[in-house]
């Protein structure tokens, strides 16, 4: 009896000498509770024939019904593949761009040169991605710069944005354009912890440029691109709604049309919520397992060294 | 203790000055473009391309663009939805993350829990909108700030540069007395300009080019943000409503909206790509302390 009420008196003082740090806390601890975990308790809804007017605790739960529809449907195939594709496309071909910016950005020696290089190269990451989507309407249009560039050699023009097979390059392409400089700093960092003796040691010892890239300079970035590497392919299956809803046109639907926009449509615009909502929920434990997959082989080729 | 250069490596060396002069080139020739098609007669672009002669010079796109209404009433919403929430995400965050980075915190490993796992699970975009619709927040400025303010990112960030702020400064404070909240209010904040600055940044810049939100929560138009305009110009083609009157024809409405993108394209990226340089080593530092976690 004694020995319980101490304990409830200690916890007592412990609030009365810290409450405001909980006061501090709240906050953001009441935001993450509303917003982040009552929709995934939400999700639940993709297991439930969702009436509007009995909401999601009252409507009559239908199990994998819309699982099934979605993954019989159709369109399932299609969709799957475009957003697999897209994603893998984009993984393979951006990851490897801000690693070669970077190395290559560290052998300029001038300060003052390498700051203005980079003044430019990060510059199209403050573009958002309306105008980067306005500018490629513009530059790719039928009568735009680049098709102008073109009649010059082929006589007619190529139908970029409304042609399926352009759409994957295009989106990839223009992401590497606007992202790939941003996306080096964080090797850019790495390698300036690079110890300068060491290159000097290995160029008496008659190592090339080459060799001390290979050598020195990628070893010293190696857990760092693991871990970007991790991150990205996690992400592979919620690539992003925003620009590929953009960039879509009716003609080049058959490529572009993915998950995410897909999610949009039935759900938003067309008001099917349980069955959107359970598009999403599907797209969204695939995305777990990949990132847990990843990890697991990046830690086993990396020496142990993965996210966690 | 200069690296000596063998024949080999000087040419490698010129080779990476070769690849990197074009890589920028690659970025600023389409901005230049832009720019300078801004400038130009919309007549004429439209007609010829870009032309350099002297009385094919224009300002009639930013005339447009300056005088048309929804473009203006975007430009300020987004000034005020950046602005707005920034302040909300970098008071939660910094907030949050001072306390997460007290020691004395107890259940500190259970709160970070909850924060991480959010940034891999997610309720998905339905739910999400129910209960934004749930709460009477559809159609509410408020959709746009409060959901999204919590970044789990800008926690752990304000949580290791309070992790940095000397203890000493701290404990003499308590020992002249001062509260939990004196300390914070007059230690601890001023300390953390630099992260409030850096936080405060990356919101508005977040903010001021996002769309997504703001198309899915506002349907008024006229809560709608620069982006949203900035969209039914460029890539819906439509001059944005109130720009023009009804009996002109359709392709009068056609031709106006193709000569205002650019100059709305430039109008719109301006305020960001002008402060950029001045900042950018503020947004190198947030990468920098967000990488080291």
């Amino acid at each position: 009896m004694l020995k319980r009420r101490s304990s409830a008196g200690r916890i007592f003082d412990f609030l009365k000498k810290n409450y405001f740090l909980y006061v501090l806390l709240a906050p953001a601890l009441i935001l993450t509770l509303i917003f982040k975990y009552v929709p995934m308790y939400g999700a639940i809804i993709a297991f439930k024939d969702f009436s509007p007017i009995r909401g999601i605790m009252g409507s009559p739960w239908v199990g994998l019904k819309h699982f099934e529809k979605f993954l019989y449907s159709p369109n399932f195939d299609v969709i799957f593949m475009n957003t697999l594709k897209l994603s893998f496309l984009g993984l393979i071909f951006s990851f490897p761009v801000p690693i070669l910016l970077a190395l290559m950005l560290n052998q300029v020696r001038k300060t003052a040169v390498k700051k203005n290089v980079q003044l430019f190269l990060y510059a199209p990451n403050f573009i958002s991605v309306v105008v980067i989507v306005g500018m490629l309407f513009i530059f790719l249009s039928p009568t735009g710069p680049i098709n102008q560039i073109l009649m010059h050699f082929t006589g007619r023009p190529l139908m970029f944005m409304s042609e399926p097979e352009y759409f994957r390059w295009i989106y990839i392409l223009s992401d590497i354009w606007q992202g790939a400089g941003w996306a080096s700093i964080i090797y850019v960092a790495a390698l300036a912890n690079v110890d300068p003796e060491l290159h000097h040691a290995a160029s008496l010892d008659g190592a090339n440029l080459l060799q001390r890239i290979r050598n020195i300079d990628l070893p010293t970035i190696r857990p760092i691109m693991a871990i970007v590497f991790i991150l990205a392919a996690g992400g592979i299956m919620s690539i992003g709604f925003e620009k590929a809803y953009l960039m879509q046109t009716s003609m080049n639907l058959p490529a572009s049309e993915i998950i995410a926009t897909y999610v949009y449509k039935v759900g938003l615009q067309s008001g099917d919520y349980a069955y959107s909502a359970a598009v999403g929920l599907f797209n969204s434990v695939i995305n777990v397992i990949l990132l847990l997959t990843v990890n697991f082989i990046v830690k086993k080729l990396n020496e142990g060294e993965g996210l966690y | 203790m200069a690296v000596k250069h063998s024949g080999l490596d000087r040419f490698l060396l010129a080779l990476n000055y070769l690849f990197l002069a074009l890589a920028v080139l690659i970025v600023v020739v389409p901005l230049v473009y832009i720019v300078v098609a801004s400038f130009m007669d919309p007549t004429v672009l439209l007609n010829k391309g870009l032309s350099f002669r002297v009385s094919d010079w224009s300002l009639e796109g930013y005339k447009k663009i300056l005088s048309n209404p929804a473009m203006v009433r975007g430009f300020f919403n987004s000034v005020f939805y950046s602005a707005a929430f920034a302040i909300v995400t970098v008071a939660v965050s910094v907030c949050a993350g001072y306390a997460l980075s007290e020691e004395r915190l107890a259940g500190r490993g259970i709160f970070m829990t909850l924060f991480i796992v959010t940034m891999f699970f997610g309720g998905g975009l339905i739910p999400t909108y129910l209960l934004v619709r749930n709460l009477h927040m559809l159609n509410t400025v408020w959709a746009v700030i409060i959901p999204g303010a919590v970044n789990i990112w800008n926690i752990i960030l304000s949580r290791t540069f309070f992790k940095g702020v000397p203890k000493e400064l701290k404990e003499a404070a308590n020992v002249d007395g001062a509260t939990d909240a004196g300390i914070f209010a007059r230690i601890v904040l001023p300390l953390s300009k630099p992260i409030i600055f850096v936080l405060a940044l990356y919101a508005f810049v977040g903010q001021w080019n996002s769309y997504f939100d703001a198309m899915i929560y506002l349907e008024d138009a006229k809560l709608h943000p620069l982006q949203l305009v900035l969209r039914s110009i460029l890539i819906q083609n439509q001059a944005a409503p109130g720009m023009i009157s009804d009996q002109l024809a359709m392709n009068e409405l056609k031709r106006l909206s193709e000569m205002i993108k650019y100059s709305a394209i430039v109008i719109s990226s301006l305020p960001l790509l002008v402060m950029y340089p001045f900042f950018q080593k503020y947004f190198e530092k947030g990468v920098m302390v967000g990488s080291l976690k």
